[in-house]
């Protein structure tokens, strides 16, 4: 209690040996680190290198993406693990990745760290994931594919058909037709789509 | 004495491996892979692509499974899923404007109709295959059964 004491007298005096012109000019620059530091700390856990550093991303979830339109294609376009699972803005990004803390807790204790144990949980992880595109619009889907940029003329009569009825009517969002289009899909018994 | 033994069946071995190598090959017939190459390691075919319009197609004798008039590039058929009937099974088929899968599909090996496809029906690609615009490897001779028919009506040697 003593210490906490003399730290808050530290504290709320003024600066006995420093100007005030370091004070302020040494907080600005040490902000710009520490900030610089987060963001930049923030971006490398949005790398696919640091995804798949993880046995369990590597070898289950990643395997199953690379056969996709989403990796494998001819035009060389590639979605990373994080532009579809973590959200480009900032606020929300920051709320996922608080979320994500759970999946090192898993991480820690082996939640998924084998085939098996990844099977069992395959369908609870992927109904988590359409919950979340279902809440929040499709949002990472609409990153790249906008309604309103959609030539419903190249597309086939039943897509353009859903597409200008229930996707621009807001009664259905991307995720609620296209399930398992990056990863395989769980055991789909009752679910509805 | 022991070295030059070692060295002798090295040279043996050496120049029967040269013998044999490229005798490896020449009675293998004429196939998907020229004769005579088996040794070799020839270029990969272009892998055919699937072509973006297609019609379905005529079958050429009445039991042939269907040819797949639609690209099926990364479809999931397994235990958990199966993409194929996501839209060609009974309660899909209509909204989603697919022929359904017959009903010799929904037969068990008695030919008892179940209520769902049966599990020697399941896996689709085993009989049916996307038509690509691949050139036939080898030569056929096959005729259809009405050229067979009409042959054997005009009384030639079908």
């Amino acid at each position: 209690m003593k210490w906490l004491k003399r730290y808050w007298q530290v504290l709320s005096r003024p600066s006995l040996h420093f100007s005030l012109g370091v004070l302020t000019l040494g907080g600005f620059l040490a902000g710009i680190v520490f900030w610089g530091g987060f963001n930049t700390a923030l971006e490398v856990t949005n790398t696919e290198q640091f995804c798949v550093s993880c046995h369990e991303m590597r070898d289950n979830v990643f395997e199953e993406l690379k056969d996709t339109v989403h990796y494998t294609n001819r035009s060389g376009v590639r979605a990373v693990c994080s532009d579809c699972h973590v959200p480009h803005e900032w606020t929300h990004k920051i709320a996922r990745k608080m979320q994500a803390s759970k999946e090192v807790w898993g991480w820690i204790f082996g939640t998924i760290n084998t085939r098996e144990k990844f099977e069992a949980k395959r369908r609870e992880l992927a109904e988590r994931e359409w919950r979340r595109f279902k809440a929040n619009d499709s949002l990472e889907c609409r990153n790249c594919h906008e309604f309103d940029s959609m030539d419903f003329t190249l597309q086939e009569p039943r897509a353009a058909e859903a597409h200008s009825t229930a996707l621009g009517g807001g009664d259905k969002t991307c995720i609620d037709c296209h399930k398992g289009i990056a990863h395989e899909l769980p055991d789909m018994s009752g679910v509805h789509r | 004495m022991k070295y030059r033994l070692v060295l002798i069946l090295g040279l043996v071995l050496a120049a029967w491996t040269w013998a044999e190598a490229p005798g490896l090959s020449p009675s293998s017939p004429e196939g998907l892979r020229p004769a005579g190459t088996l040794g070799e390691t020839t270029p990969a075919t272009p892998i055919p692509g699937d072509p973006r319009e297609v019609e379905r197609e005529v079958r050429n004798y009445p039991e042939q499974p269907p040819v797949i008039p639609h690209i099926i590039r990364g479809y999931q058929v397994d235990k958990r899923f199966n993409r194929c009937l996501d839209c060609h099974s009974r309660e899909s088929a209509p909204s989603a404007g697919a022929p359904m899968v017959s009903v010799t599909h929904f037969m068990d090996r008695d030919g008892q109709v179940r209520a769902a496809v049966s599990a020697r029906r399941y896996f689709c690609t085993q009989c049916h295959v996307p038509q690509t615009d691949a050139e036939p490897m080898v030569d056929s001779d096959f005729h259809s059964i009405d050229r067979v028919l009409q042959e054997a009506a005009e009384g030639g040697q079908p």
